[in-house]
C-alpha cells in the first residue's frame, strides 16, 4: 500500500513538472506584451525596456523558465503587474474563499447526489425514483448562469430570504459568511449533484442484482445492511471515479458562479487576471489548478485502492 | 412430522409476456438430516421452488401460494423481519456462481464472521475464532490465513467451501444448495459434495440438493424428486429411482448421462419445453414422449404409488427401460 502511494505520487511530481514548462511556455505564447501592458501605452521605450529588464523579460527562455521555477519552488510567485502586491498573498487571501465554496458545493453534492441515487436504486421504477431522475435530468440541463439568476431573483429578490451578491469572510462572521455562500454553493452543486445522482443510481443497480446482493439477503441481514455495507461498497468506486472526473469542471464552474455572485475567489482571480494579462497571476493560477487536478488524482487513486482490495493488494499492478 | 413440508406449491411471476407459471403445486417434504435431489431441465422450476423456502425470490413480481413449515411453522406468511431471523440461521443457501456470490469487497472471514454476529450475537473476537473453525470444517488448508484474504485471491472450489462455510455457519436445520458443483471443474466436484455429506453426518442438516446432474444425485442423495414444467413428475429414494425408473422422462435423463450412451452418441430428448405461459389439462411431457397415447392428451397424470409406495410417479403409462 505504502509502496502503491509513493508510486502514484512519484508519477504525480513528474506531471506537475511537465506542466510547469506548458504553463510557462502557453502563457508566452500568448500575443501582448505585459512590459507595454505595465508601462501603459504612453509610455517611452525606454520604460518598457527598463520594465522588461526589471522582470528579467529581456533574458532567453530556458533562463526565465529556470528563474521561474527557482522562484516558485522558494514560494515566491512574483509581484501583480498590475497593483504590484505579491502573487502568492493574492493567492493566499483568494484561494480559501473558492476552496470554502467548492467544499460546499462538493457537500451538497454527495449529500443529495449520493443519497438521491441509492433511492432511485432501491426504488427503482417508483415514485421516488421518477422524481430523482427527472430532477437529475432536469439539474444536468440548466445552466449554473441562468440557474444563479434565478436564484437571486427567487430567494433575494422576491423572498429576500438570503443576501443577493458579496462575501464576509468566514472568520469574520460565520452565520454571514454562510448565509452568502449558501445560494452560491447550491447553485453550483446541483449539476455535480445530478452527474453523481445518475452515476450513483446505475451503480447502485447494478451492484443490487448482484449474486453477493443476494448472498447477503440469504444471510438473514437487513435491508440496510444489505443495501448500505454490500451493495453500495461496490457501488463507491463509481461515485469516486465521477468525483475525481468532476472536481476538474467544478473550477470551472466556481469561475462563473463567482462572476455571478461577486465572490472574491480564484475564479473571479483568473478572470480578471487574463483580462490585464497579468502573467505572474495567470501563471500562479493556472500553476494552483493543476497541482489541485495532479492532487485530487493522487487523492482518487489511493481511495480506488482503499475500496478496491484487488488493487491495494497487486499494489496497482492490476489487469 | 417432516422437518420441511411444502404442500401445493404455486409459484408465478410477473412480467412483460405475462404470468410465467414458474411452479405448478408441487408437495414435498423433508425429513431432518435427508438429502433430498430436485433434478430436471433448467427452467423446469426446481430452484425457484428451493428458493421460495427462505423466500429469496424477487417480492415485487412474485405471486406464491400454498404453504411452506418449518417445524410446522408456516413460513409463506411470516412477516420479513420475522422471515430475516430465519435466514441463514434455520434455513441458509449456498449458490450456484461461486465466483460472484461473495462480495469481492470483503474479506472471507467478515463475509463468515457477518452470519455468526448476526445470528448467534457471538463478539467480533469469538466469531473470528469461529470463522477458522469453519473454514477447516469445510476443508480450507491454512484457515488462520485465508479469513483475512478476498475472495479473488481463492480458486472457485475454495470460493464455494467459503460459501459452505457461510450456510452451515449457524448449524442451520436445512441447507439448500443450488447447483453447487455446477460451476467446477470435476475433479473439486467430489471434493465439495463430501463436505456436505460430512456436515450431515456431523451436524444432522438436511440438505436439498438442486441439480440437473443425475450423476451427482447417484452419488450423495437420499432421495430425488424429477421435476419437468413446474411439477414433480417421479419421486423416489435414489437407488430404487435409478433401478427403476416409471416415468419416461426419468427415463430420458438418464438415457441422456454419458455413461448411459449408445456407440458415443448421447441420447436427447427430442422436442421442447412446453411454454411456462400455458397450462392445458394434459400431461406436460406428452409432445416430447415415445409412450404417448391419446389419453396423455386428455387430462393431468397425478402422482401414485409404483412398485413401492415411497416410489410415486405421475404417468398413465409408465414402464421400466424400454
Amino acid at each position: 500500500m505504502v509502496w502503491f502511494i509513493l508510486r502514484r505520487a512519484g508519477s504525480a511530481v513528474i506531471v506537475l513538472f511537465l506542466a510547469s514548462i506548458l504553463i510557462f511556455l502557453g502563457i508566452r505564447a500568448l500575443p501582448g506584451d505585459p512590459a507595454v501592458v505595465m508601462a501603459g501605452e504612453e509610455a517611452s521605450p525606454a520604460v518598457v525596456e527598463a520594465i522588461r529588464h526589471e522582470f528579467g523579460l529581456d533574458k532567453p527562455l530556458p533562463a526565465q523558465y529556470v528563474d521561474y521555477v527557482g522562484q516558485t519552488l522558494s514560494g515566491n510567485l512574483g509581484r501583480s503587474t498590475q497593483d504590484q502586491l505579491p502573487v502568492a498573498g493574492i493567492l493566499a487571501e483568494r484561494l480559501p474563499v473558492t476552496l470554502e465554496l467548492s467544499a460546499l458545493a462538493l457537500l451538497v453534492a454527495i449529500v443529495v447526489g449520493v443519497g438521491a441515487g441509492i433511492v432511485a436504486a432501491v426504488k427503482r421504477g417508483r415514485l421516488p425514483d421518477y422524481v430523482a431522475t427527472g430532477f437529475g435530468l432536469a439539474g444536468l440541463s440548466v445552466p449554473h448562469f441562468w440557474l444563479g439568476l434565478l436564484s437571486i431573483l427567487l430567494f433575494a429578490v422576491t423572498l429576500r430570504w438570503l443576501p443577493a451578491s458579496g462575501y464576509v469572510p468566514f472568520t469574520q462572521d460565520p452565520g454571514q459568511n454562510l448565509q452568502r455562500m449558501i445560494l452560491p454553493a447550491l447553485v453550483l452543486g446541483t449539476g455535480f449533484a445530478a452527474i453523481l445522482m445518475r452515476q450513483t443510481r446505475s451503480a447502485m443497480l447494478g451492484a443490487l442484482s448482484a449474486d453477493y446482493v443476494r448472498t447477503a439477503r440469504s444471510k438473514g441481514l437487513s435491508e440496510t445492511k444489505v443495501v448500505g455495507a454490500h451493495a453500495l461498497r461496490n457501488s463507491l468506486t463509481t461515485v469516486v471515479t465521477v468525483l475525481g472526473l468532476q472536481l476538474g469542471a467544478l473550477i470551472s464552474g466556481a469561475v462563473v458562479t463567482e462572476q455571478i455572485f461577486v465572490i472574491p475567489g480564484f475564479g473571479k482571480l483568473t478572470v480578471d487576471a487574463v483580462l490585464t494579462r497579468n502573467y505572474p497571476v495567470i501563471q500562479a493560477v493556472v500553476l494552483v489548478t493543476v497541482i489541485g487536478y495532479v492532487l485530487v488524482n493522487l487523492l482518487v487513486d489511493i481511495a480506488y485502492a482503499f475500496l478496491n482490495p484487488r488493487i491495494r493488494l497487486s499494489g496497482g499492478r492490476h489487469d | 412430522m417432516s422437518l420441511l413440508e411444502i404442500t401445493d406449491l404455486t409459484v408465478d411471476f410477473d412480467t412483460e409476456d405475462g404470468l410465467v407459471q414458474a411452479v405448478r403445486g408441487i408437495s414435498l417434504d423433508l425429513g431432518e438430516g435427508e438429502i433430498l435431489a430436485l433434478c430436471g431441465e433448467s427452467g423446469c422450476g426446481k430452484s425457484v421452488t428451493a428458493m421460495s423456502v427462505p423466500r429469496l425470490l424477487p417480492p415485487d413480481t412474485t405471486r406464491l401460494s400454498g404453504s411452506v413449515k418449518l417445524d410446522g411453522r408456516e413460513l409463506t406468511t411470516l412477516p420479513e423481519s420475522r422471515m430475516r431471523q430465519i435466514r441463514g440461521k434455520d434455513v441458509s443457501v449456498v449458490f450456484q456462481e461461486p465466483m460472484t456470490s461473495l462480495n469481492p469487497s470483503f474479506t472471507v472471514g467478515y463475509q463468515i464472521t457477518e452470519v455468526l454476529r448476526r445470528h448467534e450475537g457471538l463478539s467480533r473476537k469469538a466469531a473470528g475464532a469461529r470463522a477458522v473453525e469453519l473454514l477447516e470444517l469445510v476443508g480450507i488448508p491454512l484457515p488462520a490465513r485465508r479469513v483475512k484474504e478476498y475472495p479473488h485471491q481463492l480458486s472457485g472450489g475454495m470460493r464455494q467451501r467459503v460459501m459452505i462455510a457461510i450456510a452451515v455457519a449457524c448449524s442451520p436445520r436445512v441447507l439448500i444448495a443450488d447447483e453447487p458443483t455446477t460451476a467446477l471443474d470435476v475433479t473439486i466436484q467430489a471434493g465439495v459434495l463430501d463436505v456436505f455429506r460430512d456436515l450431515r453426518d456431523r451436524l444432522g442438516t438436511a440438505v436439498i440438493l438442486i441439480t440437473h446432474d443425475l450423476g451427482v444425485v447417484a452419488d450423495i442423495a437420499d432421495r430425488a424428486v424429477v421435476m419437468y414444467a413446474g411439477r414433480a413428475v417421479e419421486q423416489a429414494p435414489v437407488a430404487e429411482l435409478f433401478a427403476r425408473p416409471r416415468h419416461p422422462y426419468t427415463l430420458g435423463l438418464m438415457n441422456a448421462l454419458p455413461s448411459a450412451a449408445v456407440n458415443g452418441r448421447l441420447a436427447e430428448i427430442p422436442g421442447m419445453v412446453p411454454s411456462p405461459l400455458t397450462d392445458p389439462d394434459e400431461c406436460a411431457f406428452q409432445a416430447r414422449c415415445g409412450r404417448a397415447q391419446p389419453d396423455c392428451r386428455l387430462r393431468r397424470p397425478t402422482l401414485e404409488p409404483q412398485l413401492l409406495d415411497a416410489h410415486l410417479a405421475a404417468c398413465f403409462h409408465p414402464g421400466g427401460q424400454s
